[in-house]
């Protein structure tokens, strides 16, 4: 008898595990889709807030996994989502040789956190080549003479340094170290530019999320966030000085005079980085993040449903970016993009 | 009399015991109070009721709590009959057959295997070739962590069945197989359950097995599939997270995940002790 | 027992039949499993391997983007992890198996012994949440700079010592694997201590040894086998163990002599890294150490299995 209840019980809940995949399939037939994402977690804070506007206005849900520009580059590629973001961008080559098409879909900018007794946001003050060397092992303690020379007024522990990285596959790294090697010939012939590079020691934290975490956990430690994480989780910044010699807080204005200096129209297939851009009042790490379409997608429906979706957010979604403090795209490389993405993706 | 260094060999023993036992208890109760008194702060009914939410909002667990619910019952389904009729071989044909040995002896092997190995063999056999995550995966690889438990208890639980039963039907003319399923079966019961309970118990906890084959949803989804929202790796990806909100869902998931875990165990080892006397 | 008599009716010969071929494919079953992972870690795996040779078990590399791997590190990792833990959890586990056969009192016995029971019982996540959150800062606090202060200067053992104090590390991720291994091993001694003739120890004490002196000189040689049989079933344990390492062990890819620093496992690696793993090469690489691990690991048991069934104790506990 007992063994009846729970045969019944099993089955029903095994039907209605399964029935409820027809009923999912009846709803995406009735116009209520679900496309898939994966990549960048820079982009994640403000994609994840137009997904939510785009649900309420379409009924369409995005289902967005941030793992990484590494990781969104390789899921978009062996097709099993439907886009990728990715905040390195590629290179023509390697989008022919996959059938992707690129457009950048939002800038943001990338900030060094510090996790330090006592000090407020935005008074630590570093250059590129400081936090070259801090990364890099040479400089071990927050009262080192360098960085003491750069804070006269500022009363800093005498403790070891932590540094935090991204264990993952990132485009942020790549924007931070592309930086790096700019500011610093050290740098450049050390660890060098890309998603991933040979860190000298620190932690490793997954995503923006992840070293956001560490650095809020683990006293005397430092990492490198795209802002918007560092409103979100209340973090302490520091000012970074740029290629002017200004130290620029960040924010949207100081990202968008970075963003201004890009020549979008003459970037093929948009391969564009921005960081250490000229400008008395440029952010130094300002970075885009690109969005991975299959030219030829194997759903079209999912792929026009993924185009819709970025056209509202290059169109509509300028106000949920602001309140992030990311930049939205000028109306002229709106454009650009929606000429591009008619031109390329049938 | 005996010599000093003896008496104090002797005592330094039994106090090295009562500290070990006492290293081993605190660190018991440090971690299920941590559990507790965390997790109770994000104890509220909407746990129960809500969906997970963006990155700084507030929400429930309701999609992972179910997500887990269905994944561990279709383990169940799929991992206990293959798990008493293997148990049920190496019980009936342990002595005489060369085939029940090895079988024994890999099994206890299986047991402690790392379950992210498990973990990755199923994505290999379900994952790549389907060509996404599923929940289904993820059902298939709790099986297999489940296997092993239910085979070693019912082999257990079947030799402990005094022979006399099995003379008693032969003498009678019972057929063998009717013997085992009729007889055996309902007098070995209570062990063959106590297995499957303490199995129900260590998968709804792992967390490895997971990662790569239901992967996670942070929607409503009900279809096994499609990726799967799930306790262990949404408490994972929030305990992770710079969020102060997730980490606060992160612990009361922790909590409800050991007291049920806990509670099973417990409840389990109770009634076998209370059966035993 | 006695095996099924081969002349039973002839109505029930066919049922028997398939009866016997159902069980007996079952039996199959596990064995396909367990077979199947290997070989499928082995097939998953054959890209790095072929690339690499064997100089990937001797490599530091770890590039995904030039596309370069080597698995000393987190060799190195698993390894260290393992074997501090088992320093720490082997002397405490015989410890509590001498406190419940031999010292509590008959009522404490079954409480005590659920208890530490429940250690086992635990999900390793919520192991690795504790270890992040409230462990890791008290190591941070006042467990590493203790002894950064202490025996950082030391001559041979100072540079296991060294560095920041963060709490995230080797150190931190071994006692947390330590004490998540202390029931398999406790569980193993507790009943093969029980399993000593009574009259082997009552001889002792007619000839006037001391509680310690009938531990070490008669229940430990007796179960020398089955003890370390426990012990390679805890090393078997904690070099599979994935979620508590991965919370507080770093990921970080770094070869350092220091306990304080943090470092990467095989499990952990591969938690973090395989849903990202962009090409076939890193992929194949993740997976070749998961077949590393899990040859390991298989060897590991498998000697427990063989110390285990010499003393007789065929079954382990069903944790």
């Amino acid at each position: 008898m007992k063994s009846r209840i729970l045969a019944v019980a099993a089955a029903a809940l095994l039907t209605a595990a399964c029935g409820t995949n027809e009923g999912n399939q009846a709803q995406r037939a009735a116009g209520s889709q679900q496309i898939t994402g994966a990549g960048s977690t820079f982009v994640y804070p403000v994609l994840s807030a137009w997904a939510a506007d785009y649900q309420k206005h379409s009924g369409t849900s995005v289902n967005y996994q941030s793992i990484g520009s590494g990781g969104g580059i390789s899921q978009v590629e062996a097709g099993t989502v439907d886009f990728g973001a990715t905040d390195q961008p590629l290179k023509s080559d390697e989008l022919a040789k996959n059938g992707l098409a690129q457009f950048p879909v939002v800038v943001g900018g990338i900030v060094p956190v510090v996790n330090i007794a006592g000090l407020a946001s935005g008074k630590l003050k570093l250059t590129g080549p400081v936090l070259a060397d801090i990364y890099q092992g040479k400089i071990k303690s927050w009262n080192d003479p360098v960085i003491a020379k750069l804070n006269p007024g500022l009363n800093l522990p005498n403790a070891a340094i932590a540094t935090v990285h991204r264990s993952d596959g990132s485009g942020t790294t790549f924007n931070f170290t592309h930086y790096l090697s700019q500011v610093s010939p050290a740098w450049k012939s050390g660890p060098g530019e890309g998603k991933t590079v040979a860190w000298t020691g620190g932690v490793g934290g997954k995503g923006n999320e992840g070293v956001a975490a560490y650095v809020k956990q683990l006293p005397n430690s430092i990492g490198y966030v795209e802002y918007a994480y560092v409103m979100q989780n209340g973090m302490t910044c520091a000012l970074l000085q740029n290629a002017a010699g200004n130290f620029v807080a960040p924010s949207a204005d100081s990202f968008a005079a970075a963003a201004a200096t890009a020549d979008w129209a003459h970037a093929p297939d948009f391969n564009l980085v921005m960081t250490n851009a000229a400008g008395a009042n440029a952010y130094p790490i300002a970075a885009s993040t690109f969005i991975l379409l299959h030219k030829q997608p194997k759903d079209k429906a999912k792929s026009n449903a993924a185009i819709a979706f970025f056209k509202y957010a290059l169109e509509h979604g300028q106000g949920q970016a602001k309140k992030l403090d990311y930049v939205p795209l000028p109306d002229a490389l709106v454009k650009q993009i929606e000429t591009y993405i008619g031109a390329n993706i049938k | 009399m005996m010599p000093l260094r003896r008496k104090l060999a002797d005592g330094a023993a039994l106090l090295f015991a009562l500290a070990a036992t006492a290293f081993g208890l605190i660190w018991l109760v440090w971690i299920l109070w941590t559990t507790m008194a965390e997790g109770a702060a994000a104890l509220t009914p909407s746990l129960f009721t809500q969906m997970t939410p963006p990155p700084g909002g507030s929400g429930g667990l309701l999609n992972a709590f179910y997500g887990s619910a269905v994944m561990v019952l279709v383990a169940l389904v799929l991992g206990t009959p293959v798990g008493i009729a293997a148990g049920t071989y190496l019980a009936e044909h342990g002595r005489h057959s060369r085939l029940a040995a090895i079988v024994g002896f890999i099994n206890d092997i299986l047991l402690s295997a790392p379950s992210i190995v498990i973990g990755l063999f199923v994505y290999e056999l379900a994952v790549r070739p389907a060509g996404h995550f599923s929940g289904f995966a993820g059902a298939i690889a709790l099986a297999i962590i489940l296997l092993p438990i239910v085979v070693r208890t019912t082999d257990e639980a079947l030799r402990l069945v005094p022979n006399q039963m099995r003379e008693a039907a032969f003498a009678l003319g019972v057929p063998a197989w009717r013997i085992t399923s009729r007889i055996i079966y309902k007098a070995g019961l209570s062990g063959i359950v106590t297995g499957v309970l303490l199995g129900l118990a260590r998968i709804a906890g792992e967390t490895a097995p997971l990662l790569f084959t239901a992967l996670n949803n942070q929607f409503w989804s009900a279809s096994l599939a499609q990726p799967l929202a799930n306790v262990p790796v949404v408490i994972f990806q929030y305990a992770m997270s710079p969020y102060d909100q997730w980490h606060a869902l992160a612990w009361a998931g922790a909590l409800v995940l050991t007291a049920f875990v806990l509670g099973l165990n417990l409840m389990v080892r109770f009634f076998a002790r209370r059966g035993n006397r | 027992m006695s095996p099924p008599p081969h002349l039973a009716p002839s109505s029930g010969a066919a049922a028997d039949r398939l009866f016997r071929l159902v069980t007996a494919g079952a039996a199959w079953l596990v064995l396909i499993v367990l077979g199947g992972a290997a070989v499928s870690m082995a097939w998953g795996g054959r890209l790095a391997f072929e690339t690499f040779g064997w100089r990937f078990i001797a490599s530091r590399d770890w590039d995904p983007v030039s596309g370069k791997f080597g698995a000393l590190i987190p060799i190195y990792g698993t390894l260290a992890t393992s074997i501090i833990a088992l320093l720490i959890a082997v002397p405490v586990s015989i410890g509590i198996a001498l406190f419940l056969t031999d010292i509590a009192p008959r009522w404490l016995r079954a409480p005590i012994g659920m208890a530490i029971e429940l250690l086992a019982a635990i999900p390793s996540i919520i192991y690795g949440m504790w270890g992040l959150f409230v462990f890791a800062p008290f190591m941070a606090a006042h467990v590493e700079p203790w002894l950064t202060g202490k025996l950082g200067g030391l001559p041979v053992i100072g540079p296991l010592f060294t560095g920041p104090p963060i709490g995230i590390g080797l150190l931190t991720a071994s006692v947390v694997l330590g004490i998540m291994i202390i029931p398999f091993i406790t569980a193993v001694a507790r009943d093969v201590f029980n399993a000593v003739p009574s009259s082997l120890k009552e001889a002792a004490v007619a000839l006037g040894s001391t509680r310690w002196e009938i531990l070490s000189r008669v229940t430990l040689p007796y179960t020398r086998s089955a003890i370390i049989g426990a012990i390679f079933l805890g090393l078997g344990r904690a070099l599979g163990e994935t979620m508590a390492v991965t919370f507080v062990l770093g990921n970080a890819h770094d070869l350092s002599p220091s306990l304080l620093m943090p470092s990467n496992s095989i499990a952990a690696a591969i938690a973090n890294e395989f849903t990202e793993a962009d090409t076939e090469l890193y992929r194949s690489s993740l997976i070749a150490l998961a077949f590393l691990l899990f040859v390991v690991t298989f060897l590991v048991l498998c000697a427990a299995k063989l110390m285990l069934m010499r003393v007789g104790r065929t079954h382990g506990r069903s944790q």
